[in-house]
């Protein structure tokens, strides 16, 4: 798909590098925090595939639905998740955005329409698919977007959903974040056939594969999808094709990739090819690059100060919402 | 000309309550919408919603492909943002198929979000043997699904429940499933006049009496009510308790029965191993253990898949003779008196 690039402001190139540098910098404080055993369970970093929820989240409204996968740090953040509240719910704390029963996999807000944080590769599909009924039953002019990766792709609820979702004609639109593995496991190793993108064809439903280390050519690609989906109410599908820079979780000693094959990617991290761009452009001084650093890093304390300062759920309310409080 | 019969009591099938059920969901609730497997021009594998599709149109009756965890999922995702799906299974074996979304995320997702989220969702499901279905359209796994916190399971045993449960499963905000026993489908009776609702709290003592306590549901309530009329030809009065719900359970009305015959009998058409039954007998333990007059018992179906030919289908799942003969020996013990 040849997307046209949206004109580029000076504005608005900072303030995508400025979001991309700041999911960067929570990962990697992520990354020493679980080294000091602060956060403990599985954490799954996103890094190098930021620009995919910076650009898709530039285009969502805040009114339409988003289900997400366990690597959805940058997704939360994009979102408008505050920070401080996503630091505290991988502290286990009260004040997290899922009061601690969450953890890092499981980050919800149901004022911004954030679904979650799915840890069951394609879990999330069918229930975007059902977000999407009901948007569609209410008339409603929003979408649910729905994020998964190319593990997904080979799990049946992949299939049954883009076949339901096609067939009812709902608006979803389907962002595969193809990273290349599944795990440790490659692409081509488990798909007979690796092009995402074309599997959509099976299901009639139009799909694009996009540069996803390009957060410009992500955000024009989900914009153009959003307005293909609002106007025909019939799924899309993205695949965006990213790379993990880290290991797939804390446990990944990454027997199943090559070092050389992380440094080629590596060479094309989104937030190094956009603050290129923007200085040849002469978008972005270093004192522009120093000061969007230093606001992450001034974020970043605050979220961890935060987190560490706030209480725990009290052991007494473990039972709290297996059921839920309020009346249908 | 025939002679002018005075008006009884209007008859109706348990098939024909739950279709009404339905029928009363959808004119009341412009939320509620249901899907599944060939509930619209097929009318439903039991023909339940057998014309619903005439009144309520294919947006709310709505034809699914043979996709279990999608459109159970989808029911998940429209509860979540607000609609209130009732999704019919065909059967329960079926519903394996979408135990990743059942379990993963409609138990789960309100207690994993804090509270945020809710899945007032209500799943139906055609449960149980008895109609030489053979082992992968027989079995009984709401025990299984009872294990599960973040659930409400229940049970429709009565013509009452089978009309009224319907409307307490969706004035809750939690996902619940509905077991309806298959073999109950043609069950006929009336209603019982004046009744508009009922809950899903409260199981309820369908026969009283003062000698044993049989604890049951489904198709087997209505074997411990067979066999109670047999046991009380011989003089031993059986209280019939109708569990309703499995999950929770009905702690105090099950102790409060057991504290008055002094004595349990379990009759759960699940296998017996890690089943329901041993769960019940396992809080007669913890909370009445020192009113019993005897150990509890139970009954449960035979530890194989479910076999197709009639006899040994028969064989496997307990019977009205099994109940008296269980009965019997919890209250005149070998050696007796």
């Amino acid at each position: 798909m040849n997307v046209p690039a949206t004109p580029l402001t000076r504005e608005h190139g900072l303030a995508l590098l400025g979001a991309m540098l700041r999911i960067r910098a929570f990962e990697d404080r992520c990354y020493q925090l679980y080294g000091q055993m602060k956060i403990r369970g599985f954490l799954h970093l996103c890094n190098g595939e930021e620009a995919i929820a910076v650009g898709a989240m530039q285009v969502l409204g805040p009114e339409d639905a988003i289900v997400a996968t366990y690597r959805e740090h940058g997704h939360a953040l994009a979102r408008g998740i505050p920070m401080e509240q996503v630091m505290a719910e991988l502290y286990g704390k009260q004040s997290g955005c899922s009061r601690g029963r969450g953890g890092s996999m499981h980050l919800f807000d149901a004022s911004r329409r954030f679904y979650g944080g799915h840890a069951i590769v394609a879990g999330g599909l069918p229930v975007a698919v059902g977000i999407a009924l009901a948007q569609k039953l209410r008339a409603e002019p929003n979408l649910t977007a729905c994020f998964f990766g190319d593990g997904a792709v080979a799990e049946g609820e992949f299939h049954e959903s883009l076949n339901l979702a096609a067939l009812w004609k709902l608006p979803v639109l389907f962002v595969c974040e193809n990273n290349l593995y599944a795990m440790g496991t490659a692409l081509e190793r488990a798909q007979a056939e690796p092009d995402i993108s074309a599997k959509a064809a099976a299901y009639r439903i139009s799909a694009a594969a996009i540069d996803g280390m390009d957060v410009l050519a992500v955000q024009a690609a989900v914009a153009q999808a959003c307005r293909t989906v609002r106007a025909g109410s019939a799924p899309m599908l993205l695949e965006m094709r990213t790379y993990r820079f880290r290991a797939h979780s804390m446990f990944d000693p990454q027997l199943y990739r090559e070092r050389a094959e992380v440094e080629a990617w590596q060479k094309r991290d989104p937030i190094s090819s956009l603050t290129e761009r923007l200085q040849a452009l002469g978008m972005l001084t270093a004192a522009d690059l120093q000061r969007l650093q230093r606001d992450c890093e001034t974020e970043l304390d605050a979220a961890v100060q935060f987190a560490e300062g706030s209480a725990f759920e009290p052991v007494s309310d473990l039972e709290r919402f297996v059921y839920a409080e309020r009346s249908a | 000309m025939p002679n002018a019969v005075p008006e009884s009591p209007a008859t109706l099938s348990y098939r024909d309550a739950v279709r009404e059920a339905l029928r009363q969901a959808l004119s009341e609730d412009p939320r509620v919408f249901l899907m599944g497997e060939d509930v619209g021009r097929y009318g439903g594998s039991y023909a339940v919603s057998k014309g619903l599709l005439a009144s309520f149109g294919p947006e709310r009756i709505r034809d699914t492909p043979l996709s279990e965890s999608a459109f159970v999922g989808a029911g998940i995702g429209a509860a979540l943002a607000g609609l209130r799906p009732i999704v019919e299974v065909m059967t329960v074996n079926f519903s394996l198929l979408a135990l990743d979304q059942i379990v993963n995320n409609a138990a789960t997702l309100s207690h994993m979000s804090g509270g945020q989220l809710s899945v007032p969702l209500v799943i139906r499901l055609a449960t149980g043997a008895g109609r030489q279905l053979g082992a992968q359209h027989s079995h009984s796994l709401e025990g299984w699904y009872a294990h599960v916190p973040g659930l409400r399971i229940a049970v429709p045993s009565t013509l009452d429940d089978a009309r009224f449960m319907l409307a307490a499963a969706l004035a809750l905000p939690d996902p619940v499933l509905l077991f309806e026993h298959l073999y109950l489908y043609n069950m006929e009776g009336s209603l019982t006049e004046g009744l508009a609702r009922v809950d899903l709290e409260h199981a309820a003592i369908r026969r009283s009496g003062r000698d044993v306590t049989l604890i049951s549901y489904g198709w087997s309530l209505h074997k411990c009510l067979a066999a109670a009329t047999t046991l009380a030809a011989e003089g031993i009065e059986a209280e019939v308790l109708d569990l309703r719900t499995l999950r929770p359970l009905d702690d105090a009305a099950i102790m409060a029965s057991v504290r008055h015959t002094r004595r349990a009998l379990i009759v759960d058409e699940g296998w017996r191993s890690g089943s329901l039954a041993a769960e019940i007998a396992m809080r007669i333990n913890e909370q009445a253990f020192y009113e019993l007059d005897a150990p509890v018992a139970r009954l449960c179906t035979a530890e194989v898949p479910i076999p197709y030919a009639r006899h040994l289908e028969e064989a496997a799942l307990p019977s009205p003779a099994g109940i008296v003969a269980a009965a019997r020996a919890l209250v005149q013990p070998a050696g007796g008196d």
